[in-house]
């Protein structure tokens, strides 16, 4: 059975005066450690599916599945829970924690994981270390570079084990030599068996992605396998 | 629940958050840390009264009627006028028909009088009095002694001065055997009372500046015009208003009351301290109480528009929070304890203040500043702290993650 199942979904807003459709009628399934990326133009609904499929919304209508559990029955600490365990964000504006360390910054999911402090470090270390930010742990985020941030967010969307990882536009406030440094991590990541989804609007981007879901007006437009995908591996 | 992961990461963020905004973090506990100085002074002066009061109590016996023309606390001062006054004689009568008393002692007084010593001079009231006065009033001379009965019924001219007195005509000789004036008729002293203190900020009460004579020797000289009190201390295991029934029955006989009148006399007991404190406490706690509500409203009101800052600034970090798998109840207990953090400074802050001023006020009114009330005013910080933080606190916590994260 697929990770991921979605299934005619429906997403409307009510802007006052009028309902905006930000998904009309959206169905796909994502199976584990695939790759996948979610590309298409400003306001085509991919961020409402990014926030649908990370459990952040839930739908106006329609089904999503994730992992057999019927999402929309959730309520908020459910839902809340399955963003704890289940996924990893990163996020284009890396969003860590100003005056919190590296260390206490990917500590977070696990606290509220409810989990050990002395567990919680080593696993958060264990992140750190895996990104290549073992010599960085104690720094805040204003003394690291954008690379260093967005590879600290990776390790804090890590180190619960998630079952996907759900990466925003994780380029897109970064030059394109650190932006080529996080995507290497992503896809170390799913060589390591991660899945993980990536929304973009780059297609240089999107080319590391083992399949690309095109959205169009809140519809799939296409929904195509990538023959070969970059994978730095004849690189390294 | 509250988990205590919750619980250490609020702390950890309250005491972040609070550290980033030091100035305005401060700045919003001034209500508090208004509220905490006025109720810690106002607990401790009120127990500077009390102990002030329990003195003065124990000082003047709790088991001693004064009888007298007038009621001393309440009581209709246009109608006591008219009464007859109290004689010695009565007293004396008294005496005689009432049993179930230890002494009966008549003393008379007159007000401001100038006692003398070489150049050195003061002013204070005079009493007239019989030895038995020692078992009523329950004071015994630090120096010397009381006078005796034989002094007594010649009406010697001999004194016992108070401490002040004393302090103020001799200053290193030793007072017992020196002679001096009280209104130009020479005293020889014969004992020195031991300091009682003062009461309420004021001596008017306590024997300090006061000296006694032999009443028979005060009528001699400041004649015999005056009405006077008669101080019954009862006897020890007597049921108290049993005998006070009976004291004033007797009292009424002697002064010729008809059944069914109204006294025409006081029965005034040390209970008038009790009232006067009371009052004054009353007075404090009324006026403390108020000035303690507002700033504390105050002050809870500019901690709750703080908090409401606070969560709007960190909308993004609430966001990200609840996306990273924060429940709402951990973003509520985040921004409460944060609230309750900010409000325990603002307490800590206030008894830093108040601790010093209590010592000024043991300067003046020997006191100290209760435990109780450190307690107290740390828990009220806290409270309010809680109070105004429920509100913000709420809306971070029912924050749409969506929204949240999108919010720049």
């Amino acid at each position: 059975m697929a990770l991921i199942h979605i299934k005619d979904v429906v997403k409307t807003y009510d802007m006052g005066a009028e309902l905006v459709h930000a998904l009309s009628g959206v169905s796909l399934d994502i199976e584990e450690n695939e790759y996948v990326a979610i590309m298409g133009p400003s306001g085509s609904g991919k961020s409402t599916l990014m926030n649908v499929v990370g459990c952040l919304d839930t739908p106006t209508s329609g089904l999503y599945e994730f992992g057999g559990q019927n999402v929309g029955e959730l309520d908020d600490n459910e839902l809340a829970e399955i963003r704890n365990r289940k996924i990893g964000f990163v996020f284009q504006t890396f969003n860590l924690l100003p005056r919190s360390t590296a260390l206490h910054n990917v500590e977070l999911p696990l606290i509220y994981a409810g989990i050990s402090a002395s567990a919680r470090r080593e696993k958060a270390e264990e992140a750190l270390v895996s990104v290549g930010l073992a010599d960085r742990m104690t720094h805040k985020p204003n003394e690291l570079s954008g690379g260093q941030r967005q590879r600290v967010a990776v390790a804090r969307a890590l180190v619960n084990n998630p079952s996907i990882i759900l990466a925003d536009e994780p380029t897109g406030n970064l030059d394109s030599k650190t932006g080529i440094e996080i995507m290497q991590l992503l896809v170390d990541l799913h060589q390591k068996g991660n899945t993980i989804i990536l929304v973009t609007h780059e297609e240089d981007i999107a080319a590391h992605a083992h399949r690309v879901i095109r959205l169009f007006d809140g519809k799939v437009a296409s929904d195509e396998v990538i023959e070969n995908p970059i994978t730095y591996a004849e690189r390294t | 629940m509250l988990t205590l992961h919750d619980f250490k990461e609020g702390i950890r963020i309250a005491i972040t958050a609070i550290g980033a905004n030091k100035l305005r973090s401060v700045l919003t506990t001034l209500g508090i840390v208004i509220g905490v100085v006025v109720v810690t002074l106002m607990a401790t002066v009120i127990e500077g009264l009390g102990m002030a009061l329990d003195k003065s109590i124990s000082s003047l016996g709790t088991d001693t009627y004064y009888l007298s023309k007038w009621d001393w606390f309440g009581g209709e001062w246009w109608k006591a006028r008219n009464r007859k006054d109290v004689t010695v004689e009565q007293a004396e009568r008294l005496r005689e028909r009432f049993q179930l008393a230890e002494a009966v002692v008549p003393v008379v007084s007159t007000w401001q009088r100038t006692m003398k010593y070489k150049n050195r001079s003061v002013k204070g009231n005079v009493n007239g009095t019989v030895p038995e006065y020692e078992i009523t009033s329950g004071v015994v001379p630090e120096d010397g002694r009381f006078f005796n009965l034989y002094e007594s019924n010649a009406g010697r001219p001999v004194c016992i001065i108070g401490h002040d007195v004393a302090n103020n005509l001799f200053e290193r000789e030793d007072p017992i055997g020196k002679t001096i004036k009280i209104s130009g008729y020479s005293y020889r002293v014969i004992g020195v009372f031991e300091k009682e203190g003062d009461f309420l900020g004021t001596s008017m009460f306590s024997k300090d500046t006061q000296a006694f004579v032999p009443m028979e020797n005060f009528l001699k000289i400041f004649g015999t015009n005056r009405s006077i009190d008669i101080h019954v201390k009862m006897r020890e295991g007597v049921p108290k208003e049993d005998a006070k029934a009976e004291m004033i029955g007797v009292f009424r006989s002697i002064r010729g009351v008809p059944p069914g009148e109204e006294n025409d006399f006081g029965v005034n007991t040390q209970d008038f301290l009790k009232q006067v404190f009371d009052g004054v406490v009353s007075t404090i706690g009324v006026v403390g109480f108020l000035i303690t509500s507002l700033s504390l409203l105050v002050g809870g009101v500019g901690i709750m528009n703080i908090m409401f800052v606070s969560v709007k600034e960190r909308t993004k970090e609430i966001g990200t929070r609840k996306a990273l798998g924060a429940k709402r109840r951990s973003i509520l207990f985040q921004f409460l304890i944060e609230a309750a953090t900010i409000c325990l400074m603002g307490g800590l802050l206030g008894l830093a203040i108040s601790w010093p001023l209590s010592l000024i006020i043991d300067e003046v009114l020997p006191s100290s500043m209760p435990l109780w009330v450190v307690g107290l005013s740390m828990s009220i910080s806290i409270a309010v702290g809680l109070i105004s933080g429920i509100v913000p606190a709420y809306t971070a916590a029912r924050m749409n993650p969506v929204d949240a994260l999108r919010y720049e």
